[in-house]
């Protein structure tokens, strides 16, 4: 039972895989990037966690930066994705100078915050 | 009664000293002392410049000047400097008329070799600014230099032609109440004006070629006693004329007005005919208020002083007597003589005189007489009024003598004013009797306990012990040499507990005996009911008292009930008052104390950790194949894409600078411009692969 289990898992990842991979490769990157933001952000915590959060505005700021930085992404994920009829007749290069814009504000306020 | 913390222990003979040069002090607002070597060794530190020469011709005189009354031979020292500058002033004929009057007084003093045709030449240009109609000091610079010269060398004319007519326009500024005006445009008169106003008067009686006519001379001299009765009086009965500031003339104080105007008066007195009938009484206070300054501190105090006083003496008017003793305390124990000597306000002798003493009586009871009329023997080697034995009635204690002057000569009282009766502090000291001293400490119900023979004028010291249910009784009696009562200024028990809390308790007395009993039973809360070990402190002093003394008589030791909650704390320990100026106590300041950081290494590794991820993400992006193909190959959209880089990079970079060291304003500022840049170049390489990738789809 267990090894059917296990068996069965392992197909279903290897089916999501398989559907994963007709992803578009620009939508890939842009999973790949929020994935770094996320370890990122995780591996603050991790030393957080450890050393404690003096000075807490330093890890805030930190955390935050890759959170925010994470959201963006995903953002533009959901505007550049062909599949999303909502956003057909918005430009993905628009979609982009939203986020470097949006990401130049993001990262003004957590350099002025991190002290 | 009072409860204190030990304050050092203020040593008795201090207390003495001072309440006794208080008393000499107080004394020394009625004797006066005359003009004596402390006056000259004084005048030698003042008046003899430092580096050489005078500041101005009008120092020199009034240096010279004093030292001339005062008989100090210091001429040689400064003259040929002072010379030069005389004969200089004397030679200009821009020289001010003050600075011409005052070379020739100095000149008048220190004999320099000046030209006959000089003295001729100022002499026409003085009487020249005479006929002029000026104000007061011009005409009394211009007369007063007429009358030196005409002292100085009698071959040069200084007749004034015109002198009635110039005794009148001076006249002219007088007023109603005997003093003048500075000139004729000014409506306040002033006593300094009035002393400048009769010398100039004086001067032009000596200098007139014809003689003034008497009645206008008389009318000055009604002036004169008119001015007097204006004379102020101050709180040691002397008298002195004040001025009232006058509008734009500098003003004086009351010293330089009064020597103004005795000078005037005197220098009058001595050019006209038949007495000035001044009151003896007035030139005395004069002379009292004169000596009253003490031995001023600046070099016109001085000379007005002394150049005042001279005048007095110089028989023009009565010539002031001052009574004054070398010593005011007269002490009983050594026997001494009470000295009165009687000299002028120089210190020169005076006439034939006899001193009585009218009566004395204590100060504090005016009706006991002790003394009455005796006379004082003349010492002649001394030149002092002795007063041999004081009879036995004068006891220890501060008394008032009133002296008398008494001149042999009838005649002599029109010259010298004696002032009348004359009163005089006198301190008659001695040694105190202390006997009969015990100590006890007496039971609740009056019975002696312990009683103990203290001898006060020994060292000994007792030891007694107590509780609060008993009482500690000091007596002792206090005898004058003449066996009377003595009641001292100070008498206090002091008792002082190991922590050094101290009380206080005044000893009273009745009769002889001097007794202060401590009830502790009502003391215990004043005692803040501390238990142990007491100094006991016996004070007695007395400014009129030969043997005060300040001692430890032994020490008590009481047993006193616990303190309920509610009493009292002791006052806390006094502050030395002399750490008030002593360096104050370091101030530390508090800061909250740093966080613990982290180890280094710690942080580092997850430094390193930091970039495992973005390793990874570069990883993932090669096994992604990405690729820069899309890169726009024709030159102007690749370089908008380099320069949309390049400007996001740049704003990257200012950020990390904001972070390090810039501040938010010029962070901003950068920003915009940056951001301009940034739109620019972005809207160009986006619009341009937005165009490629319709023209890619649309194909």
């Amino acid at each position: 039972m267990a090894r059917s289990t296990s068996k069965d898992a392992q197909d279903l990842f290897r089916a999501l895989w398989s559907a994963y991979s007709a992803t578009p490769t620009n939508l890939k990157i842009i999973d790949l990037y929020v994935m770094y933001a996320v370890f990122t952000a995780l591996i603050q915590v991790v030393y957080m966690a450890m050393v404690g959060s003096f000075p807490f505005n330093s890890f805030l700021s930190g955390v935050l930066s890759c959170v925010g930085t994470a959201v963006l992404a995903v953002c533009l994920r959901i505007q550049v994705n062909k599949e999303n009829k909502e956003f057909k007749d918005l430009a993905p290069e628009r979609a982009f100078a939203d986020f470097v814009l949006c990401n130049l504000v993001l990262h003004l306020v957590i350099m002025n915050f991190l002290g | 009664m009072a409860a204190v913390r030990a304050p050092p222990p203020f040593p008795l003979f201090l207390v003495l000293a001072l309440s006794i040069s208080a008393a000499i002090a107080a004394a020394a607002t009625t004797v006066l002392q005359p003009i004596s070597d402390h006056h000259r060794s004084a005048a030698l530190n003042l008046l003899v410049p430092s580096h050489g020469s005078f500041h101005s011709l009008q120092d020199a005189y009034e240096a010279h000047r004093v030292f001339e009354i005062l008989g100090i031979e210091e001429k040689q020292r400064v003259s040929t400097d002072t010379c030069k500058e005389v004969l200089e002033n004397l030679r200009s004929s821009s020289s001010s008329l003050k600075d011409l009057f005052y070379a020739l007084k100095v000149n008048g003093i220190l004999k320099c070799k000046v030209n006959g045709e000089v003295f001729k030449g100022i002499a026409s240009r003085l009487k020249a600014s005479i006929s002029d109609p000026s104000p007061l000091p011009d005409l009394y610079y211009s007369i007063g230099s007429l009358v030196l010269i005409k002292g100085q060398d009698s071959n040069v004319d200084v007749l004034l032609a015109d002198a009635t007519g110039t005794f009148q326009s001076i006249k002219a500024l007088s007023q109603s109440d005997g003093k003048w005006r500075y000139s004729s445009n000014k409506t306040e008169s002033s006593a300094y004006a009035t002393g400048l106003a009769l010398e100039a008067l004086a001067g032009v009686i000596s200098l007139a070629s014809s003689e003034i006519d008497q009645s206008k001379v008389n009318t000055v001299k009604s002036d004169i006693l008119k001015l007097f009765d204006s004379i102020e009086k101050n709180d040691d009965g002397n008298f002195y004329f004040h001025e009232e500031s006058v509008g734009g003339h500098e003003h004086q104080d009351s010293l330089s007005t009064t020597s103004s105007v005795v000078r005037g008066v005197t220098a009058f007195a001595a050019e006209v005919s038949g007495e000035i009938n001044l009151p003896g009484d007035k030139t005395l206070g004069l002379a009292n208020f004169l000596l009253g300054t003490g031995i001023p501190g600046n070099a016109k105090d001085f000379f007005n002083q002394v150049e005042s006083l001279a005048f007095l003496e110089s028989k023009r008017v009565t010539i002031p007597l001052i009574l004054s003793l070398p010593e005011t305390v007269y002490s009983l124990t050594k026997k001494g003589q009470l000295k009165v000597r009687v000299s002028t306000a120089l210190g020169s002798a005076a006439p034939p005189l006899i001193v009585k003493l009218v009566r004395a009586f204590s100060s504090g009871a005016k009706d006991s007489t002790i003394i009455e009329s005796k006379e004082l023997q003349y010492d002649k080697r001394s030149g002092l009024h002795v007063l041999d034995a004081f009879t036995n009635n004068v006891d220890v204690g501060s008394y008032v003598f009133v002296f008398e002057i008494v001149l042999h000569d009838s005649r002599s009282e029109q010259v010298y004013a004696t002032g009348g009766q004359i009163h005089v502090p006198i301190y008659v000291t001695g040694n105190i009797e202390v006997s009969n001293a015990e100590i006890g400490v007496l039971g609740d119900l009056g019975s002696a306990e312990t009683k103990k023979t203290l001898d006060l004028a020994g060292n000994g010291i007792v030891s007694l012990s107590a509780n609060h249910l008993q009482k500690l009784r000091l007596s002792f009696q206090l005898t004058t040499p003449h066996g009377h009562v003595f009641k001292p200024h100070q008498a206090i028990f002091k008792l002082r507990h190991e922590t050094k809390v101290e009380h206080m308790f005044v000893i009273g007395n009745v009769g002889k005996k001097f007794e202060i009993t401590l009830d502790f039973l009502g003391l215990v809360e004043k005692l803040f009911y501390l238990s142990g070990k007491y100094d006991i402190e016996l004070t007695v002093g007395d400014a009129a008292m030969e043997n005060s003394f300040i001692r430890l008589l032994g020490h008590v030791k009481l047993d006193l009930p616990e303190a309920p909650e509610k009493a009292a704390q002791p006052p806390p320990p006094p502050v030395d008052p002399y750490s008030r100026y002593g360096p104050k106590a370091e101030i530390t300041h508090l800061f909250r104390a740093p966080e613990k950081r982290p180890p280094q290494n710690l942080s580092i590794t997850f430094l390193a950790l930091i970039l495992l991820p973005f390793l990874g993400f570069l990883i993932g992006l090669l096994r992604l194949g990405v690729n820069l193909k899309n890169f726009p190959s024709s030159t102007v959209p690749a370089t908008f894409a380099m320069l949309f880089q390049l400007s996001i990079g740049a704003v990257l970079l200012l950020y990390v600078l904001f972070w390090l060291k810039l501040d938010l304003f010029t962070t901003l500022k950068t920003v915009g411009f940056l951001g301009a840049l940034l739109m620019f170049s972005g809207h160009r390489i986006l619009s341009y692969l937005a165009s490629t990738s319709t023209k890619l789809k649309s194909a």
